[in-house]
């Protein structure tokens, strides 16, 4: 599948300690969030101690997203970060998941234009290359 | 904060802002501080310690630097903190003398950005999962654009009067990048970078250095100095690098650092918004202007744009805010930035900032913020307050 990844010309994350399980869950087209075992809340970015004020821990468990919630805000861009978004206009936005987190992905399956906070949105795979699958979100219909 | 040694800035020098391919960092670096140290009158080889910030200028700028005037066998230390680079090297000078380790330093910024880039925004890390969004820094602030608009009924008229503002501080200011004037009309018309943020609603790739002399307030009439020249005081200063922006989402928001470091500075200080004349802040994107003047306490939370709309932040209005034409206008080359804004605030309390002159400044605010980052609000945020 060497092909694929020549195909993708964009960047492409790497996988840290924290966010290894995430991005396990993408592949499997799964959105996992980390969940603080001892407050019992889920949180995102995933990251190595727990963010709650109340609690040092580091013992989480990832859990299953709704993968619905809404655009918090967004914008288009007509300029990417780098050489290979030229010509492109697409949408980066923050989700407010129905879970209670915000997540950075792009609003994809639509006009660019026609996105709106507030707009209802839902989870969609993309796999991008053999390790690599996004969590994306379309309008929901 | 008590026991603090008092630091005073006693001389400044500047570089014009704009694009200067041929001239490398350590070119622009050693004009402006042979700049500043002639005009604190002072010998140079009194120097005791030297900062430099730069983020693209590669190994041992400071060093290679200071080496071509004739400094050497000192300790040089070369700082990086995004776009706080050169305020974080203020920050570090300001502290080897207010902790009484040195009595004379240098801190300057520098960067030439043409050399490097032509145009664009800034290279971010790749790996960074928002990057692999597609997510880019005028995108992050566009974002923010976009949610402030909606929560307070702001149009992009607004943010395009903020560059109209900016433009016509700059037209005055000798060292700025963009010294013509510009219209909403034109700003508005301009190509969309991200939207709401238009190409000029953006700031501009540039070169530029600018530094400064710093002592300890007990060693003002000990060095040899040029005693005509007023010196200006640190009432307050502070360095933060961002916290996570909340534990539950992003919000892309640097304002709560801004809040956070600019709340240590004014207790620093002693003093509050209210007590502030002219301020130089990290407009990198005409958004920033208003949610910055309201985490500094310039404005109620969603009121940033009154002080746009009613005029009150131009150079001879209530607070001045961004005399320079600020990073849209003056510039933004990256490390030389937080010296150029804290330049700009001395030369105005020193009342030489001929053509655009702010009436009678006594205390005056500098703030920085060094790369949105969007699991934290900003990398670097440096808040220092300086009067006469």
């Amino acid at each position: 599948m060497s092909e694929e990844k020549i195909e993708y010309q964009k960047p492409l994350p790497d996988f840290r300690p924290e966010t290894k399980p995430f991005w396990d869950g993408t592949k499997q087209h799964k959105l996992l969030l980390p969940k603080c075992k001892e407050t019992g809340k889920v949180f995102f970015y995933p990251r190595a101690i727990s963010p709650f004020p109340e609690s040092v821990n580091r013992d989480f468990e990832w859990v299953e997203s709704t993968g619905k919630g809404k655009v918090w805000t967004y914008s288009v861009h007509y300029m990417g970060p780098t050489r290979a978004y030229k010509g492109e206009v697409y949408v980066v936005a923050l989700i407010e998941l129905h879970d209670g987190v915000k997540m950075m992905s792009n609003i994809v399956e639509c006009d660019p234009e026609s996105v709106t906070i507030g707009m209802e949105v839902e989870v969609v795979f993309e796999d991008a290359t053999e390790e690599v699958t996004f969590a994306k979100f379309k309008p929901v219909k | 904060m008590a026991s603090l040694r008092d630091v005073y800035i006693i001389g400044v020098g500047q570089h014009p802002c704009g694009k200067f391919p041929t001239k490398a960092a350590h070119v622009l670096g050693r004009e402006v501080t042979w700049a500043a140290i002639k005009d604190a009158g002072i010998h140079p080889r009194d120097i005791e310690i030297a900062f430099c910030g730069h983020v693209y200028q590669g190994m041992g700028v400071g060093q290679r630097t200071l080496k071509d005037i004739g400094i050497v066998g000192q300790p040089v230390i070369n700082v990086e903190g995004a776009c706080g680079s050169g305020t974080l090297s203020f920050w570090e000078a300001w502290r080897s003398i207010a902790y009484g380790q040195n009595n004379l330093a240098l801190a300057w910024g520098v960067e030439n950005l043409s050399k490097i880039m032509s145009g664009g925004p800034l290279p971010l890390e790749e790996d960074d999962i928002e990057v692999a969004l597609g997510m880019s820094m005028p995108g992050l602030y566009a974002m923010r654009a976009r949610r402030y608009m909606d929560e307070y009924g702001v149009s992009a008229e607004t943010l395009a009067k903020v560059v109209v503002k900016s433009r016509k501080h700059a037209a005055m200011n000798p060292i700025a990048q963009f010294r013509k004037e510009t219209t909403v009309e034109q700003v508005m018309a301009d190509p969309m970078i991200a939207d709401p943020l238009t190409r000029s609603m953006c700031c501009p790739i540039g070169d530029s250095a600018a530094a400064t002399v710093l002592v300890g307030g007990d060693m003002l009439n000990k060095i040899k100095r040029d005693k005509d020249r007023l010196p200006i005081k640190v009432l307050g200063i502070a360095a933060q690098s961002g916290g996570y922006s909340s534990a539950t989402g992003l919000t892309c928001d640097p304002s709560e650092n801004v809040t956070r470091t600019s709340g240590m500075a004014y207790e620093h200080a002693g003093l509050g918004p209210k007590d502030i004349d002219i301020a130089e802040i990290h407009d990198a994107f005409a958004i920033a202007e208003l949610i910055v003047a309201e985490a500094l306490g310039f404005a109620k939370k969603g009121e940033g744009a009154t002080l746009i709309e009613e005029e009150k932040s131009n150079y001879d209005g209530d607070i001045a805010i961004n005399p320079s034409g600020g990073l849209l206008s003056r510039g933004h080359p990256v490390g030389a930035t937080g010296i150029l804004q804290t330049v700009e605030i001395v030369n105005q309390l020193r009342g030489e900032a001929t053509g655009y002159q702010v009436p009678n400044p006594k205390i005056g605010l500098i703030e920085t913020m060094g790369g949105a980052q969007p699991a934290m609000d900003g990398i670097t945020c440096v808040v220092s307050i300086l009067g006469k």
